[in-house]
């Protein structure tokens, strides 16, 4: 296929061979190389990646930034942080019980919970909170201008750096304060990793979350089992992630030299997308691919990608995934959506995909 | 049945540690894998073959007994 500007471009919809495309090791992820498969203003021009920034690096780079953050977002480390995780998700469930009944659950709930949970990780003031996720959420928009995204980019450096050095010089009991007092990354490199923490928190949990309790809403009987076995839990939100794939442009790597990948020649320099919605219902894979079944057994999506780029927040997601669903649908047992599924508004021009807002009521 | 997990490898994605808690941990310092039992019982074979497919790196290997 083309891409948008023109150079060639190959399009992976296969589950095996998105697996193997992205541990191999003539293909890479530094952001110099990539091309956008769908049209938008924002192309990289082939810049580098900004000093700490490491999603866009290859490895040995990637993995020396990747290493100082990896050991917070182990198994362990982020279910012991189930108890804030819960106290917000609460905290934000007692607004909505404020605010209704009739509510926009994006707003009061799905947007708030993973932006907080971040915030407090890295001790971020809650009143820059709303400014940072509209900057984030600029940046993902396909429609964004080249001004706009300028514009965004310089609030979110303006706001770090008063943050960081004031943050180095006195550090808190926090993840940020952890990898100051371990001395290896300099103000800049640590910009680079808050923003890359805040940009990849900000955005994909509050999408998925909003997603899942809107696709729960429009399978009655996918809910009803969850609620009479809340065992399934760990297993709905595993399926819910391939089901949805909320990350629907993709993964893109470019090839280092010319390679022949699943029988095909690709030069050095081409561009090589994965498309992850299809992957995840590859029917080679999945059996009923396109069918919700929270019980599912054959799991091992990549919605959270695979190799060494896959997901870091990932378990944070999860438990965030796992405690929003939990505890909103036992606050809430009579909720619903006041407006048909079909005319739920939604983000199709943002890089992740979601609900712009959830309407929504429940019985008093 | 043994194995074997390679740190160097490993980019700290947990799925082991998801997978199957009681045969992998991951360290508090860099999250890499850390293996809490090397020699398994063969009754685990099917959630290794899990571990292994999943692991996004490669990091995990198991050697089965010959002839076993
Ligand atoms: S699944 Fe693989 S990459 Fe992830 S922690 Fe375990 S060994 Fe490391």
């Amino acid at each position: 296929m083309s891409y948008p500007d023109g150079s060639p471009g190959w399009l992976i919809t296969r589950h095996a061979e998105a697996k193997e495309l992205l541990t191999h090791k003539s293909f890479s992820a530094r952001q110099e190389g990539i091309i956008s498969p769908v049209p938008t203003e924002l192309q990289y021009d082939g810049r580098a990646a900004d000093p700490g920034a490491f999603a866009k690096t290859d490895d040995p780079i990637h993995s020396q930034y990747r290493k100082l953050v990896t050991g917070f977002f182990t198994v362990r480390r982020t279910r012991q942080l189930a108890p804030m995780i819960e106290r917000i998700v609460h905290e934000q469930l007692d607004d909505l019980e404020k605010a209704g009944p009739g509510a926009d659950l994006v707003e009061v709930f799905t947007e708030s919970v993973p932006s907080r949970v971040m915030c407090e990780m890295i001790g971020v003031p809650e009143s820059e909170r709303k400014t940072l996720q509209r900057h984030v959420e600029t940046l993902g928009r396909l429609s964004c201008t080249v001004p706009e995204a300028l514009a965004a980019v310089s609030g979110m450096s303006g706001f770090l750096s008063r943050f960081v050095p004031a943050r180095m010089d006195d550090p808190r009991d926090d993840l940020l304060g952890d990898l100051i007092r371990g001395g290896q990354l300099n103000e800049q490199e640590l910009m680079g990793m808050a923003a890359t923490l805040i940009t990849g928190a900000f955005d994909t949990t509050g999408n998925m979350l909003a997603m899942g309790v809107f696709t729960l809403l429009e399978h009655p009987d996918q809910l009803a089992r969850l609620r009479e076995d809340p065992e399934l839990m760990a297993g709905a939100v595993e399926e819910l992630l391939r089901f949805l794939t909320i990350s629907h442009l993709g993964a893109s790597r470019w090839a280092l030299e010319d390679v022949e990948f699943a029988g095909q020649a690709i030069k050095k320099g081409e561009v090589v997308t994965v498309a992850l919605p299809a992957v995840n219902r590859d029917p080679e894979r999945y059996n009923n691919p396109d069918q919700l079944d929270i019980g599912r057994t054959d799991h091992g999506h990549l919605a959270l990608g695979h190799g060494v780029h896959q997901c870091l927040g990932q378990h944070l997601a999860r438990t965030i995934l796992r405690v929003g669903y939990e505890a909103l649908f036992d606050r809430f047992p009579t909720l619903r959506l006041t407006v048909p599924g079909d005319e739920v508004p939604m983000r199709d021009d943002f890089v992740h995909y979601g609900p712009r807002s959830l309407p929504v009521t429940w019985d008093d | 049945m043994r194995i074997t997990a390679d740190r160097e490898v490993c980019c700290a994605a947990g799925q082991c540690a998801l997978i199957a808690p009681d045969l992998f941990d991951q360290s508090d310092e860099d999250g890499s894998v850390v293996l809490l039992e090397a020699q398994p019982d063969a009754g685990r074979l099917d959630t290794l073959r899990e571990v292994v497919s999943r692991c996004p790196t490669g990091a995990i290997r198991i050697e089965e007994d010959p002839g076993a």
